[in-house]
C-alpha cells in the first residue's frame, strides 16, 4: 500500500472517532436535542442548567474516556503483537489488567472506594503498578520475551486468584455485587477527574511507544536480525512493557476490564497497513477509539434502561468477529 | 574488516567455541565449512555479539548503531511475521541508517531488488512467494543494509541448485567488488567453487585455514567430515564431489 493509502486511512479511521464522539455526546437518557446540546456544551453558561451539567458533566468525560481508554487498548494491542510477533498476542498477557482489577476490587472490598471519589482508580494504579515492579523483578534485565511472557502469565494468574479470593471472602453480598459489576467493564457515571487519572499514564506509555515503533519493523525478521540491524533488544523490551503496563493500567483503572480491543482491532486493521507494525500503531489506537466508543453507544441505545456492560458488549460482539476473521484467514489457506 | 581473538564460548559446562582466532579482510569470501555441532552458528552469532563470549570480536565490540553500518547479518532461519509487501520488507535493513535521507533509502532499496532480480516482485505480498523467492527477499534485505561486511548462516540450505548457485555467486561478486562475506556452508562443492577461502570448524576449534584447494585434503574430509571425495582441478575448475562415508 502507498504511502498516499496510509495516511487516508488515518484520515477515514479519525474522521471515524470524530463522528462517533459526537454521536456519543448526543445519545442519552435526558432527551437533549441535538442543537441544545451543542449549545449548552459550547457556551457552558448558568450551572444550574440541566443541559448544562449533563454535557459537560456527564456525557462529555464519557465520551472522552472512551476515546482513550479505546485508544488505549488498541496501540497496547498492536504494540503486544508486534513485539511478540504474534497476531494472537493481547495487551492482557503482560498481567497487567488483572492486577490493575486486583487493585480496584480491594478498594470496592474494604469501603475505600467510597471514601473519596478517585479512590478506585488510584488503586487499581496501585495494583497495575505492583505487577510492573513485579514483571521486571521476574524477568530481569537479561531475561528474553519468554521470561516477561512467563511472568505475565505468572503475575496475571496470581492476581486472579487474589480478585476470587476478596469475592470468595466477601462478607458483604452488596460490595461483591459492585465487584462483579465493576469488572464487566463501563464508561457509565465517570466524572472529568477520571479523565485527569488517566491521562497522564495514557500520554507517558504513548510518548514511549514512539521510540518503539522503528524496532518493531526490525522486529518482524527476529530477534537477531533486528539486533544486527542496530535495534538495542534489551532496551526495548523494557520500553514495550513499560508502554503497554502505563495504557492498559490506566485503562482498567478508569474503565474496569474491557477485552477484544487489542486483540481485534490490530487484527483487522493490519492488511490495510501493509503488514507494517509501526504504522499498525497509530491506526490501530484510531480504531480503538472508534470501536470503544461504538460499543459504548451501542450500550446505550440496546438498552437503556438495563445498564448493559460496555466490557460484555466488546466480547459479545469481539469474539464472534475474531472467529470469523480465524475462518476467513483459513479459507485463504494461510 | 572482522578480526576475531581467542573467541572462546561455553554453554552448560560444555565448550562450544574454543578459542578461535580468524580475520576476514576485504575482497573475501569465507566459506566456514565443518559437520553439524562443529560451532558455525555460534561463531557467526557470537562474532556479532548477539550472544556473549570471551575473547576478542571487532564487530560486538562496536557499540549496536556502528555495528548495523559494519555488518549485516542473514540467519539460517527465514523468519518474516507479516505479511508485508517484497519492497517493504528489503526496505527493513535501511533501518541500520536512521539518519539517511528518504532518496538514498529508496535507491538502496532499488539496487538490491534489481540485483537480486525481485524488481517483478516488488509489489507482492511476501507470504504468496515460494519458499526461494523469499530467501532472495532476505538477502537481498541483507543487501539494503549496506554493509561492507556480510556474514550469513547456511544461505544455500533448501535452495533448488539455480537458486544455491545465483546466492554463491552474489557473494564472490561481492568479494570482487571489495566486501567481505563469511558464510556457513554445508555443501562443500559449492563452497569449493565459490569462495576465496575456507575455514574448517571442528568441535569449536579452527583445524584449517586457507585456499580450497589446499584445505580440501583427502586427510582433512577423513578426519573432519568422516568422508572420502573426489577432488579435480577441471576446466570449469575445482571440481568437488562427495563419494562414501569412511
Amino acid at each position: 500500500m502507498a504511502r498516499f493509502g496510509f495516511f487516508t486511512l488515518l484520515a477515514a479511521l479519525g474522521a471515524a472517532v470524530a463522528a462517533l464522539f459526537l454521536a456519543s455526546l448526543l445519545t442519552g437518557p435526558s432527551g437533549i436535542g441535538v442543537g441544545q446540546g451543542l449549545r449548552a456544551l459550547i457556551s457552558g453558561r448558568g450551572g444550574a442548567d440541566m443541559a448544562v451539567l449533563v454535557m459537560q458533566e456527564v456525557r462529555l468525560p464519557r465520551a472522552i474516556l472512551a476515546v482513550m481508554v479505546g485508544g488505549a487498548l488498541g496501540l497496547a494491542g498492536a504494540m503486544m503483537q508486534g513485539w511478540l510477533r504474534n497476531p494472537l498476542a493481547e495487551p492482557g498477557l503482560l498481567g497487567t489488567s488483572a492486577s490493575a482489577a486486583l487493585g480496584a476490587v480491594i478498594a470496592l472490598q474494604s469501603g475505600l472506594a467510597t471514601a473519596f471519589a478517585l479512590a478506585l482508580p488510584l488503586a487499581a494504579l496501585g495494583g497495575a503498578a505492583i505487577s510492573v515492579a513485579l514483571m521486571v523483578a521476574l524477568s530481569g534485565p537479561r531475561g528474553s520475551t519468554l521470561t516477561v511472557i512467563l511472568s505475565g502469565v505468572a503475575i496475571s494468574a496470581i492476581a486472579t486468584a487474589g480478585t476470587a479470593l476478596v469475592l470468595n471472602l466477601s462478607p458483604n453480598p452488596f460490595a461483591a455485587n459492585e465487584i462483579v459489576f465493576w469488572m464487566m467493564g463501563s464508561l457509565a457515571d465517570r466524572s472529568m477527574s477520571h479523565v485527569q487519572v488517566a491521562l497522564l499514564p495514557m500520554l507517558a506509555g504513548a510518548a514511549l511507544a514512539v521510540p518503539v515503533a522503528r524496532g518493531l519493523d526490525a522486529l518482524t525478521l527476529g530477534e537477531d536480525v533486528a539486533a544486527t540491524m542496530g535495534v538495542r533488544i534489551g532496551r526495548m523490551r523494557l520500553l514495550t512493557v513499560a508502554s503497554v503496563a502505563l495504557l492498559v493500567g490506566a485503562a482498567t483503572a478508569v474503565a474496569g476490564a474491557i477485552g477484544f480491543v487489542g486483540l481485534v482491532m490490530p487484527h483487522l486493521l493490519r492488511r490495510a497497513v501493509g503488514g507494517r507494525p509501526s504504522r499498525l500503531l497509530p491506526a490501530a489506537a484510531l480504531g480503538g477509539a472508534a470501536m470503544v466508543l461504538a460499543a459504548d453507544l451501542a450500550v446505550r441505545l440496546i438498552a437503556p434502561e438495563r445498564d448493559l456492560k460496555l466490557g460484555v458488549l466488546t466480547a459479545l460482539v469481539g469474539a464472534p468477529f475474531f472467529l470469523h476473521l480465524i475462518l476467513k484467514s483459513r479459507r485463504e489457506g494461510l | 574488516m572482522l578480526t576475531l581473538t581467542d573467541l572462546r564460548l561455553a554453554r552448560a559446562g560444555r565448550t562450544v567455541l574454543d578459542g578461535i582466532t580468524l580475520s576476514v579482510g576485504p575482497g573475501e569470501c569465507v566459506g566456514l565449512i565443518g559437520p553439524n555441532g562443529a560451532g558455525k552458528t555460534t561463531l557467526l552469532r557470537a562474532a556479532l555479539g548477539l550472544i556473549p563470549a570471551q575473547g576478542h570480536s571487532s564487530l560486538a565490540a562496536l557499540p549496536p548503531a556502528e555495528r548495523a553500518r559494519a555488518a549485516a547479518y542473514l540467519p539460517q532461519g527465514r523468519e518474516i511475521a507479516w505479511d508485508m509487501p517484497v519492497e517493504a520488507v528489503v526496505a527493513l535493513g535501511r533501518a541500520a541508517w536512521p539518519g539517511a535521507a528518504r532518496s538514498e533509502d529508496r535507491a538502496a532499496v532499488a539496487r538490491a531488488l534489481a540485483r537480486l532480480g525481485l524488481d517483478a516482485l516488488r509489489h507482492r505480498p511476501v507470504t504468496a512467494l515460494s519458499g526461494g523467492e523469499q530467501a532472495r527477499v532476505l538477502l537481498a534485505r541483507a543487501l539494503a543494509q549496506e554493509a561492507p561486511l556480510m556474514l550469513a548462516d547456511e544461505p544455500t540450505a533448501g535452495l533448488d541448485p539455480a537458486a544455491q548457485i545465483d546466492a554463491m555467486a552474489l557473494f564472490a561478486a561481492l568479494a570482487a567488488e571489495g566486501r567481505s562475506v563469511l558464510a556457513s556452508v554445508h555443501d562443500l562443492g559449492l563452497a569449493a567453487r565459490h569462495c576465496t577461502r575456507l575455514v574448517v570448524l571442528k568441535a569449536g576449534r579452527v583445524v584449517a585455514d586457507g585456499a580450497p584447494r589446499a584445505v580440501l585434503t583427502e586427510k582433512l574430509l577423513a578426519e573432519v567430515f568422516g568422508i572420502r571425495a573426489w577432488i579435480g582441478d577441471t576446466a570449469e575448475g575445482l571440481v568437488f564431489q562427495p563419494l562414501s562415508r569412511l
